[in-house]
């Protein structure tokens, strides 16, 4: 059901080629290690999971990005990093800590096509190669068995259908939001499995950015908007059947709360992802910092560090699939409760005791 | 590290416009496609499902009832036979009583005749007796007559009858 198999598979080529990397890295900092810069882990974790004008490949090679600043006032300027990393260009230089600023020091927003929105968008490229050629061969074999990646994605699909939408939405009105769902899914799916892996085009931390998460966020809050109907706003503004005296108080709660969800759906995929990526690149981090005291030392820790490694993107690969589903899980069930129709019977304290078991 | 909880509205920008615009195209050229032919197969196997076990239904419908038909088939042959059975009786006993009257129908007419020819032979040897007897008593008679004193005799016992009377 979980699509066990092609997640193991895959699973094995990020980690073999990271045993190699490991190795071959480990080299390269033996080397030129000495006299250079000390090894920062903090700094090193902080460039991988924040957001970055350049891609880092490997050692001093690095993809410069284009560079897109609006001035309110003055427009657009564009011009690509490495450029702006020799000298002043256009009105904006580079601060010590390599942030953008503008010479006059006049406020400017940052439209970058940056790692992110790289990843971003070889992320979405991807997912519309891999869902549209699915959806040729639903045409191409229409009524046959599924094959190859149509059988690989096949359960994943009907489990959103029928394990999320159908069950937290209702018989009645879940294929509406099963485009939502499903490209909310995969689109959380496909780009926590990219983070995972450490070479180019993967290894952004997008899933785990606070944009990203807020953004998905919003549309879901957007999509609660838009779909909740006369008797969820009812539940918020006026709860029926609770005294006036306790409204007072009952009303601010469930506005916040109305806010509350979608926050909560932020912060807690931006938290996982962030998390699995600072706790393996910490375990690398481990293998360099006992590597500078002695390249031995290095060497011997680097199997323990390797094994939680190997752990830990096993548990992420989890975590992936799982953050996912949660977040899809709670928007479908958000839109479940904006869309419910009225019961009259319907014991409120327990049903929101049961959510916020879920949360 | 405060950059970490602090979106931007560059990727904000191009998050919001990336997945608006895939969300379109996916929902219109890769999600209504393939959840219409999952729904559509999971039609066709129910469909094929329910034909099934109608047919098994019918199957066994068509069962009872050839079975049905073959009991009354059994039933009407018996029928049939039994009743042959009866009208072959019947006849063979219609014939035996219609040959028995015959029977005695020539017994009788045949012990009358016999009766018949048997009084005609009893009357006709008594008659014959009766001419035998004559003509003896004849000769008898001529016999005896044929002497005088005999004759005399005769007369005077004759008259003697007469005058007694």
């Amino acid at each position: 059901m979980y699509c066990i198999h092609p997640v193991r598979v895959s699973s094995l080529k990020p980690i073999l080629l990271s045993i190699l990397f490991l190795f071959l890295s480990l080299h390269i900092f033996a080397e030129g290690g000495e006299g250079n810069k000390k090894f920062n882990a903090g700094e090193l974790i902080g460039n991988h999971i924040t957001d970055s004008h350049e891609w880092h490949i490997a050692g001093h090679l690095a993809i410069p990005l284009p560079v897109i600043l609006y001035t309110p006032g003055k427009g657009l300027s564009a011009s690509m990093y490495n450029k702006l990393e020799e000298g002043e260009m256009d009105g904006f230089k580079l601060d010590a800590k390599h942030n953008i600023i503008a010479s006059d020091g006049s406020k400017f927003y940052d439209f970058s096509i940056t790692k992110n929105v790289l990843s971003l968008f070889i992320s979405i490229l991807l997912m519309l190669w891999i869902f549209t050629s699915v959806a040729k061969s639903y045409k191409r074999r229409e009524g046959q068995a599924p094959k190859g990646l149509q059988s690989a994605l096949e359960p994943i699909i009907l489990f959103v259908r029928d394990d999320v939408a159908k069950a937290s939405i209702g018989e009645k009105k879940f294929m509406k939001y099963m485009p939502f769902l499903l490209t909310v899914f995969f689109f959380i799916w496909i780009n926590n499995l990219m983070g995972l892996f450490p070479f180019f085009p993967g290894g952004a931390n997008l899933t785990g950015n606070i944009a990203v998460t807020m953004t998905l966020a919003l549309i879901t809050l957007v999509v609660v908007a838009f779909s909740a109907n006369k008797n969820y706003w009812m539940h918020i503004v006026a709860m029926p059947g609770v005294p006036k005296g306790i409204l007072f108080l009952l009303t601010p709660i469930e506005i916040l709360g109305f806010f509350l969800r979608p926050f909560v759906l932020m912060v807690r995929l931006f938290a996982n992802i962030t998390a699995g990526h600072i706790i393996a690149l910490s375990f690398f981090s481990l293998i360099f910092i006992f590597g500078e005291m002695n390249v031995g030392v290095g060497y011997g820790v680097a199997v323990f560090s390797l094994a939680f490694t190997v752990f830990m993107a096993m548990l992420e690969l989890l975590v992936a699939f799982l953050q996912a589903y949660v977040f899809t899980l709670l928007s479908a069930i958000y839109i479940g409760a904006a869309t419910e129709e009225h019961h009259h019977n319907h014991d409120h304290p327990e049903a929101h005791v049961e959510e916020a078991a879920i949360v | 590290m405060e950059k970490l909880i602090q979106p931007e509205i560059g990727l904000i920008f191009w998050m919001t416009l990336s997945f608006v615009v895939v969300l379109y195209i996916l929902g219109k050229f890769a999600w209504k496609p393939i959840l219409k032919a999952l729904s559509e197969r999971e039609q066709n196997i129910e469909e094929a499902l329910n034909t099934a076990r109608k047919a098994k239904e019918e199957m066994i419908a068509l069962k009872s009832d050839n079975e049905r038909l073959l009991n009354e088939a059994r039933g009407e042959r018996d029928k049939m036979l039994k009743e042959a059975r009866d009208t072959k009786d019947a006849i063979i006993a219609e014939a035996k009583g219609k040959a028995q009257a015959e029977a005695n129908k020539i017994m009788a007419s045949a012990r009358d005749s016999i009766n018949n020819e048997k009084m005609a032979a009893i009357t006709e040897l008594k008659n014959q007796v009766a001419k035998m007897s004559i003509e003896i008593a004849e000769k008898i008679l001529r016999h005896e007559l044929s002497q005088d004193e005999k004759q005399k005799a005769l007369m005077e016992n004759l008259i003697r009858d007469i005058s007694l009377n």
